[in-house]
């Protein structure tokens, strides 16, 4: 394996700390990992953009990165944060999706995208999720906002069970 | 599976302290990113224009922040958390955009304190230097009047974001794309519990009512230009206010229309009062500081 190879693999294990099932690359929120020489040898530059303005994870998935890439022979890393283009739900990998499933967690439908002003919406955001328990598609919102940033949480009628569905964005 | 995650108390005894809790070890939450100032756009303007939107969003986020367990039940009391979170997110980089510009903006500190420009920014500025408008800094009243003050202020928000996501500054661009997500969020939550409590009980439309009355005249100062706001605007790096109103009114006369309640008089201030934006502000902005501050301005040397 090339040292880039082997940066964007060791780089590609290192999980979300608030949705473990899901590797950052999952996520979307590793842009990028390159390998180059500077003036004091070879150094890592790995990219990565928050999924929200406010997500209070950077600090950690940056000091996983550098953890994992020391691990894996890469004694100096450097972790940009990359802003532009805003992340989106729709970057979450089909293996990100999966996951969320098979973790209890409903997976984000494809985000809006409007051109001109974003319409106001003062019904439900979306059709109503299914249940990733149970299946039912019998589920309610019980609020647009959730534990983390990026999740909705919602009520399944049938298994009676709360679920949290990550809001497409 | 929790590999990464599973020990972060070893970092108590004595492991790495970056992985002591979320936050401890702070970043710059524009590590890596170009800052450089585009051709044509005052230095000193932009930091002032940045100071503007970054400090609604702090004094507005530190007003949500504080119905932390006072809502009327635990969803509504997360969604104000995360709407608190998402502002402050947006204010982080906005100060940090402001610093990065011009560095004269930032309060000096001891020599070798370890407090980044945006937290200097945020904790050690007097009142009369913040430069948010007074509908974020109004004390807190009932539910009624945080759902209006939220619905107030996203709308002209996100009406702004829209424009500056077209900005010349790349950074200020970066900000309002991904501000533009978040605040859709935030202003359905309160277009849709306005709704909720128009046509609720009596009692809640009369709250509502009341709420709407006390802070309608303040949207007038989202709406309206300051200096800066139009120098930037000619430079293409900011927006002109006042294009925001034919949007604001619309969204905002389409959730009075739903929700049956008559749009209250005036709103359209002449701008030539002292405004938030010259560092005229009410009594509420000192108390809100007095408690936002305290603790880092008893420790300047503290590491957060």
């Amino acid at each position: 394996m090339t040292p880039r190879e082997r940066a964007v693999e060791a780089a590609g294990r290192v999980r979300d700390p608030e949705m473990p099932m899901l590797t950052l690359a999952d996520l979307g929120v590793l842009r990028g990992v390159e390998v180059g020489p500077d003036a004091d040898g070879e150094v890592v530059v790995a990219s990565i953009t928050p999924t929200y303005t406010g997500c209070p994870a950077m600090a950690t998935m940056r000091d996983d990165l550098v953890h994992r890439l020391r691990e894996a022979g890469f004694p100096r890393v450097e972790v940009r944060v990359v802003l532009d283009p805003p992340w989106s739900s729709d970057w979450i990998s089909e293996r990100g999706r999966a996951a969320l499933r098979e973790s209890g967690l409903s997976a984000p439908g494809p985000a809006r995208r409007v051109s001109g002003p974003v319409p106001l919406t003062l019904g439900p955001a979306r059709p109503a999720p299914a249940c990733p328990r149970c299946g039912s598609r019998a589920t309610r919102l019980t609020s647009e906002f959730g534990a983390t940033a990026c999740k909705a949480l919602y009520a399944c009628a049938d298994c009676l069970e709360p679920f949290e569905h990550v809001k497409e964005i | 599976m929790n590999d990464d995650h599973g020990s972060i108390f070893d970092g108590l005894a004595g492991g790495d302290s970056a992985q002591w809790a979320f936050g401890t070890d702070f970043e710059d939450p524009l590590a890596g990113v170009d800052t450089t100032v585009p051709e044509g756009v005052g230095h000193a303007e932009l930091a002032a224009y940045c100071l503007m939107l970054g400090d609604d969003a702090l004094i507005m986020s530190q007003r949500l922040t504080e119905w932390c367990s006072r809502a009327p039940d635990l969803e509504e009391d997360i969604a104000l958390a995360n709407v608190a979170l998402d502002l402050l997110g947006q204010a982080r980089l906005l100060l940090a955009r402001a610093a990065a510009a011009d560095p004269g903006v930032v309060p000096a500190l001891p020599e070798g304190s370890p407090v980044p420009p945006e937290d200097a920014l945020a904790f050690f500025r007097d009142a009369g230097q913040f430069r948010n408008v007074r509908l974020a800094e109004v004390a807190n009243g009932d539910f009624a009047h945080v759902v209006v003050r939220l619905l107030l202020f996203s709308t002209a928000r996100l009406a702004l974001l829209e424009r500056l996501a077209g900005s010349v500054d790349t950074v200020l661009a970066a900000v309002a794309a991904k501000g533009v997500k978040e605040v859709a969020y935030h202003r359905d939550w309160a277009g849709r519990w306005f709704l909720t409590l128009a046509q609720g009980t009596e009692e809640s439309r009369r709250r509502l009512d009341d709420a709407l009355a006390g802070l309608w005249p303040l949207l007038a100062e989202l709406v309206t230009a300051h200096p800066v706001e139009l120098a930037l605007a000619r430079s293409g790096a900011g927006v002109d206010p006042a294009t925001l109103r034919a949007d604001v009114d619309a969204v905002l006369g389409q959730v009075l229309a739903v929700s049956g309640v008559p749009r209250p008089p005036g709103g359209e201030s002449d701008g030539s009062v002292g405004t938030g934006r010259d560092g005229g502000h009410t009594p509420a902005l000192g108390d809100l500081l007095a408690e936002m501050q305290s603790v880092a301005r008893a420790h300047p040397g503290g590491l957060w």
